[in-house]
């Protein structure tokens, strides 16, 4: 998948609370629970569906973490990967509409 | 023709559900195993049992999930395991299961319904033990192997416990109220049928010292639900559990307690209230945000 086109979005199947600068998520399909870092959070919460990833490092990540562009894009499409693959985030080539619970 | 249902009323934490079924050894079995919760209050529930032959009890991943009935968009749980399966129609409040006589088997049925109902009314079962000190309910979570079943075994003789394996908690006004529950664990005990406010949770870790130390409530929130039971696959009530768990971690201190397996971590524990508070609203560093 090119990297400039990866476009990510929140499950409906999932439940989600900030708490003191962490994300608490919990999947309704199996009940298991995740906690996000600060930068994974920032990622999360952006997760429109419509706006490309590599916008979303450049301007929820780079501009506010002290971070290297290239690591961090990198960092950010493993985390995606690892919350695609537990059914947290839907991740395309294309973009997505949010889905309704 | 069918032989006659007989039933036992069995309330476990303010909740009467009646059991019903028409073998008589089973119906014995049942009210030996919940003796001390036996109830004669007008049940809120009513489960049917059919018994089936004999099936092994099961590790097999349980499932429960909503399903179409027979009243259109209405939907009845289904929960199923390899050794029993349960239907059951939360808007009546009857459901069947049918099983083998296992008392195990009986156990987890009960225990998943009771999740469903408390995840509709703001509680939890917490996989804890817990018991009664000085009026106040004090509960001790943890991994298998942490201390829950120690803790309980190195109480003192004044101390009501509840359980040593599955702890019944509810809303109440001033914060949480915990139940008594027949599940037991390793003790093979049940608790007493009875409750008390909650004062504590303690994540229990064995040390070689004993000592109380702060959680951030982010840790707090992230250990309590690692620890709720908790089995439907249904989005909204995994939504309302989470906010339940965050209420709970707002409105009760939840600690991490060391301990030397010995029975001086009681001292640690009688004399929280005195030394740490009663601290409502001390965990939460942050308001938690709906997303």
């Amino acid at each position: 998948m090119s990297e400039n086109c990866i476009y990510i979005a929140r499950s409906s199947a999932i439940a989600a609370r900030a708490l003191a600068g962490e994300m608490m998520v919990m999947n309704s399909a199996d009940s298991t629970f995740f906690t996000l870092n600060e930068v994974a959070t920032a990622i999360f919460q952006a997760a429109d569906g419509h706006t490309p990833l590599r916008e979303i490092v450049r301007e929820k990540i780079c501009a506010q973490f002290d971070v290297d562009p290239e690591q961090a894009q990198a960092d950010a499409e493993q985390f995606v990967a690892e919350l695609s693959g537990h059914g947290v985030l839907i991740v395309s080539n294309h973009p997505l509409a949010a889905e309704a619970p | 023709m069918a032989a006659p249902r007989k039933v036992a009323c069995v309330e476990i934490g303010g909740i009467p559900i009646a059991l019903s079924t028409c073998d008589d050894r089973f119906l014995d079995l049942l009210r030996q195993r919940y003796n001390g919760f036996l109830s004669s209050s007008p049940p809120e529930f009513e489960l049917e049992f059919d018994l089936t032959d004999t099936v092994p009890v099961s590790d097999d991943d349980v499932s429960v999930r909503r399903e179409d009935n027979n009243e259109g968009n209405k939907k009845d749980w289904l929960i199923e395991r390899g050794d029993f399966c349960a239907r059951w129609n939360p808007r009546t409040g009857q459901g069947r299961v049918r099983q083998n006589a296992n008392p195990y088997s009986l156990d987890s049925v009960l225990r998943i319904l009771h999740s469903l109902i408390l995840a509709e009314r703001g509680g939890f079962l917490l996989h804890a033990a817990s018991a009664i000190c000085g009026g106040r309910a004090y509960l001790f979570s943890g991994v298998s192997g942490a201390g829950k079943t120690t803790m309980t075994r190195l109480a003192p003789a004044n101390i009501t416990l509840l359980t040593d394996e599955i702890s019944y908690l509810r809303p109440s006004a001033d914060g949480y109220a915990a139940f008594g529950t027949p599940f037991a664990g390793e003790l093979a005990r049940a608790g007493e049928n009875c409750t008390a406010p909650v004062s504590a949770l303690f994540f229990l870790e064995q040390g070689p010292e004993n000592r109380v130390d702060e959680l951030t409530s982010a840790e707090a929130l992230r250990r309590l639900m690692r620890n709720i039971l908790f089995f439907a696959e249904d989005h909204r009530l995994v939504e309302k559990l989470l906010a339940t768990a965050c209420d709970f971690v707002a409105r009760v201190p939840i600690r991490r307690l060391t301990f030397y397996p010995d029975a001086r971590v009681w001292e640690l524990v009688r004399n929280f209230d005195r030394d740490f508070g009663r601290g409502f609203d001390r965990n939460f560093q942050g308001v938690p945000e709906h997303v």
